[in-house]
């Protein structure tokens, strides 16, 4: 190969690099490991994680359910793990249906139009539905309830940071939004309101009421929701809101520490052309078949640069083809059948963690299958005990914010048995 | 329904054209808590059902099977496509993060339950830290351009807390799309800086639009026509002279591992594409991963959580001091990381070296069989890609860069990245990776010479093509002029 190239040595073609920012050592690295050391390395880190074995009854925005089988059956298949974005549609058909039956069921969950084929995340989805609100409405002021996940805000507020909005925090109040506050705090200037149902706490909104309030003044309703509490629950999109999100980790993705999760992200067709990210469109080849291709790309930065809707290009298109697999495996049924049995296994802890006088009922608000108790003692030590005995016990609200002190969230979902319900509330009854 | 007799097609057949209202796949687990009215639980139930798809596990085997067939990816053929470093995933990145104690780990457990994961994390970083030149690594971004993002904002903190009023940034003509679309998001005026007739950074140019106006360049070195800019330390040093930073896209790391470093090339900011250098797939699209790397000066800024060790060996999460705040929720796309982790470690401090060697060397390589029937707009040895022209077939045959794409595909070839970058007319962009053989590469350059006779001797087979594959030219006209970008059930369902 160098003979053809006409060079003496690989070096040779380096050559370009400046004397001045060569590096002129190795890397300071470990040697290469054989597989079978290399294994051996990472089952040791791996089972140094002990908390994969608790009972877990952590949420807060990722949460431990079932994930059938069939689901990585399908995510292992190379041809669409090693594919890249689907810009050569003849040979990318399995990536693009896939996303085009995925778009098809969000919208569905949601009761939306349109559906793009991934953000990289609920909080990130959850920042882009605000500036996409700022380009439709051509307004920049965004009102966001204080009962929406503090990462979300969070996240938010980094996006907007760069000056592109102003960002108003309405305090939350009984677990869910003040919706008089907030109504109070949209004006003319207000691009969308933006809540998440279920709450940070768990709770669930009154979205028809928050919408009234956002669309008197012109300004659009974003939703955060949880997609498997839409397998039971009326679409956000039946009750007003204009930009629907969710953290879709629950569909189909494992917890992963966090990451990859799946940020669905669904609008109207009429504000299409102002959403951010890819979506797939159904056509025909010239022979008529049935093909699908990328589509509405003039919103893209590979096209507009600067002008464009978003910056983002890579996006979660193997987190979303696990969620369309994971819905296809449940079916409505399934969906529903999974969000009322943590629906129902989530009511039973709640009732009797009240019910042991360790822990003490706070908001009224209705909830799903995550609930914020107030524990009476002290939650770091409650839990450092509890997690002796086998149980990670909740999420500790105090450590998000100060306010919250005292505060306990839990999350129930349908792999959480009767067995470990009760054996987890005799635990807390002899705190 | 369809007929009995009828088979579902290979393609165009839905998911939710299969199976039948009582097909079930997985049931919910029988409840053993008392059932509960969700009309008194919930303020507003469904009143009717999603439509989703009922189906069977056999359908669903069978329908993402057909539908696998008709998708190509890095293990179905070679996929020299440009700046996407399309090398082989190795299987072993995909086992790691299946395991259960990466896997089922909920990112909110206290920290003395996954030292493990942190321990992980932290040699990522240290690792990709010594890689780049710079010294303190965020692993929050989900995507190169998710960490364009964190570190322009960051570089933007950087000059907001000096009292340093900035707002332009520079990109050059050659530049991927997401630069500069962040440095709009990061709320700056991109202006674009001219190429020059070497490929380069048109130094002059870059001179007469440098000033105290300018917040930070955005620079890939090598650069998107697979070239090293040779200037590199006389850029970023301008760059520095008028107190702006200079950003690096990462993109093209795979080029100089072990060779050189963004770092001492004079960045002060830099991306990873985990998914390009460090191996972990591309997913169809995602998720990757976009750690930034940069300075001590711009430490403090950087979105966090970080990992942290202490004197003991125990590792924790921390939020730099002045943080520009989270961009993104929990602590990184983690499943992604232990790929890359699990890459490294199997690759090792020789193996990084020869990466880039062997990218590069195949890249030379491949560009000497092409270039005397493909015009070579920039005569230069390249680094890990190169760019060809398809000018002259436009010319001479009426053939398209587009119409060699397609004739790809009916040979088993992806096709390069086309009609980027912007300034290479008719572009074809190539990128073989050092995963591929030689004799894949002089297949690839055989079918690449074929296709130029073929143009020669009958343009209207490649205007035409593909022939061989699932569906052929699709029509995107007809997507756009009548949007059909979800699935609804007929009103009879």
């Amino acid at each position: 190969m160098l003979e053809r190239i006409g060079a003496r040595s690989v070096d040779d073609l380096f050559s370009v690099v400046p004397e001045g920012a060569r590096l002129a050592r190795p890397l300071a690295l470990p040697a290469g490991q054989s597989e079978v050391e290399l294994a051996e390395h990472l089952l040791s880190l791996a089972a140094r994680n002990t908390g994969a074995g608790a009972v877990s009854f952590l949420g807060g925005g990722c949460y431990d359910h079932y994930i059938p089988a069939v689901v990585d059956a399908v995510l292992s298949k190379p041809a669409f793990f090693t594919a890249y974005t689907p810009y050569q549609p003849e040979v990318s058909q399995g990536t693009l249906q896939a996303i085009y039956e995925y778009q098809s069921m969000v919208c569905q969950l949601t009761g939306m139009e349109v559906s793009n084929a991934s953000m990289y995340d609920g909080a990130t989805a959850f920042a882009e539905a605000a500036l996409m609100a700022a380009r439709v409405t051509r307004r920049r002021e965004v009102v966001v309830s204080a009962a929406v996940h503090p990462e979300w805000r969070e996240t938010l507020a980094t996006y907007a940071s760069a000056g592109a909005l102003d960002v108003r925090v309405v305090p939350a109040c009984g677990g869910v939004s003040d919706v008089a506050a907030l109504r109070g705090a949209v004006s003319r200037q207000t691009a969308a309101v933006l809540v998440a149902s279920p709450t940070f706490y768990g709770t669930l909104e009154d979205i028809p009421t928050i919408a009234r309030g956002a669309h008197a003044q012109g300004a659009l309703l974003v939703v955060g929701a949880n997609p498997v509490l839409l397998g039971v629950m009326q679409p956000p999109g039946e009750l007003g809101a204009d930009i629907v999100v969710a953290e879709g980790q629950p569909l189909g993705n494992p917890m992963s520490f966090g990451g990859p999760g799946l940020g669905m992200f669904a609008c109207r067709q009429d504000h299409v052309r102002q959403m951010p990210g890819r979506v797939v469109g159904k056509t025909t080849d010239v022979d008529g078949k049935v093909g699908f291709v990328l589509t509405f790309s003039t919103r893209e930065q590979h096209i507009r640069r600067e002008k464009a809707t978003s910056n983002i290009c890579s996006n979660h298109a193997l987190n979303a083809l696990a969620a369309g697999v994971h819905l296809c495996a449940l079916g409505a049924h399934g969906l529903a059948g999974i969000a009322e049995a943590c629906i129902a296994k989530a009511h039973h802890l709640e009732a009797a963690l009240v019910g042991t006088g360790r822990f003490e009922r706070v908001f009224d608000a209705p909830f799903g299958y995550e609930f914020t108790l107030r524990f009476r003692g002290e939650v770091r030590a409650m839990q450092e005990h509890l997690l002796g005995r086998g149980f990670l016990a909740g999420l500790d609200l105090g450590a998000f914010d100060a306010a919250d002190a005292g505060l306990v969230s839990f999350a129930v979902t349908e792999k959480r048995t009767r067995v470990q319900l009760d054996s987890f509330v005799q635990e807390v009854a002899q705190l | 329904m369809k007929s009995p007799s009828e088979q579902p097609a290979l393609t165009g057949t839905l998911i939710f054209d299969l199976g039948s209202d009582d097909s079930r796949c997985v049931e919910p687990p029988a409840l053993d808590v008392p059932a509960i009215a969700l009309d008194e639980v919930l303020g507003a139930p469904r009143r009717s059902a999603p439509a989703l798809p009922h189906v069977t596990e056999v359908d669903i085997a069978r329908h993402y099977e057909r539908l696998a067939s008709t998708n190509f990816g890095v293990d179905s053929g070679f996929y020299p496509l440009g700046s996407c470093t399309m090398k082989y995933n190795p299987k072993i990145n995909e086992w790691a993060c299946r395991l259960p104690g990466f896997a089922d780990v909920h990112p909110y457990q206290p920290a003395s339950t996954v030292q493990g994961a942190l321990e992980l994390m932290w040699g990522l970083q240290e690792a990709l830290a010594e890689v780049s030149g710079l010294p303190a690594v965020t692993l929050q971004p989900a995507a190169g351009a998710h960490g364009e993002l964190a570190g322009l904002l960051a570089i933007r903190a950087y000059h907001t807390d000096r009292g340093d009023a900035r707002t332009r940034v520079l990109v050059p003509d050659s530049a991927h799309g997401t630069n500069p679309a962040t440095v709009a998001m990061c709320g700056y005026e991109a202006v674009q800086v001219p190429s020059d007739e070497r490929g380069g950074v048109d130094l002059g140019a870059l001179r007469r639009l440098l000033g105290t106006d300018v917040a930070a360049i955005m620079l890939t070195n090598p650069n998107t026509l697979g070239l090293f800019d040779e200037n590199i330390l006389a850029i970023t040093a301008a760059v520095h002279e008028v107190g702006a930073l200079a950003y690096c896209d990462g993109a093209n790391l795979n080029a100089i591992l072990g060779k050189t470093r963004p770092g001492d090339m004079g960045f002060d900011a830099l991306h990873i594409n985990l998914h390009k250098t460090f191996s972990t797939p591309h997913g169809g699209g995602g998720p990757g991963a976009g750690p930034v790397a940069v300075t001590d000066a711009l430490a403090p800024y950087l979105p966090g959580p970080l990992v942290a060790k202490d004197a003991d060996g125990r590792f924790s999460l921390a939020d730099p001091a002045r943080s520009i705040g989270r961009v993104r929720s929990f602590l990184g796309n983690f499943g992604v990381l232990v790929r890359a982790y699990t890459y490294i470690r199997a690759t090792g401090v020789d193996g990084l070296t020869e990466v880039a060697e062997q990218a590069v060397l195949s890249a030379n390589y491949l560009k000497e069989l092409l270039r005397e029937a493909w015009p070579l707009p920039y005569d230069r040895t390249c680094m890990h890609e190169f760019v060809l022209s398809g000018s002259r077939l436009r010319k001479e045959h009426g053939v398209r860069t587009l119409d060699v794409a397609k004739r790809l595909l009916d040979y088993g070839i992806h096709p390069p990245t086309v009609y980027f970058p912007l300034i290479v007319d008719e572009a074809l962009m190539i990128e073989p990776t050092e995963t591929e053989s030689k004799a894949t590469l002089d297949r690839f350059a055989s079918v690449l010479l074929r296709i130029a006779e073929e143009a020669a001797e009958n343009p209207g087979l490649l205007q035409a093509a593909p022939y061989t594959t699932p569906v052929r030219r699709l029509d995107e006209a007809a997507a756009i002029k009548q949007p059909d970008l979800a699935w609804r059930p007929s009103p009879d369902r």
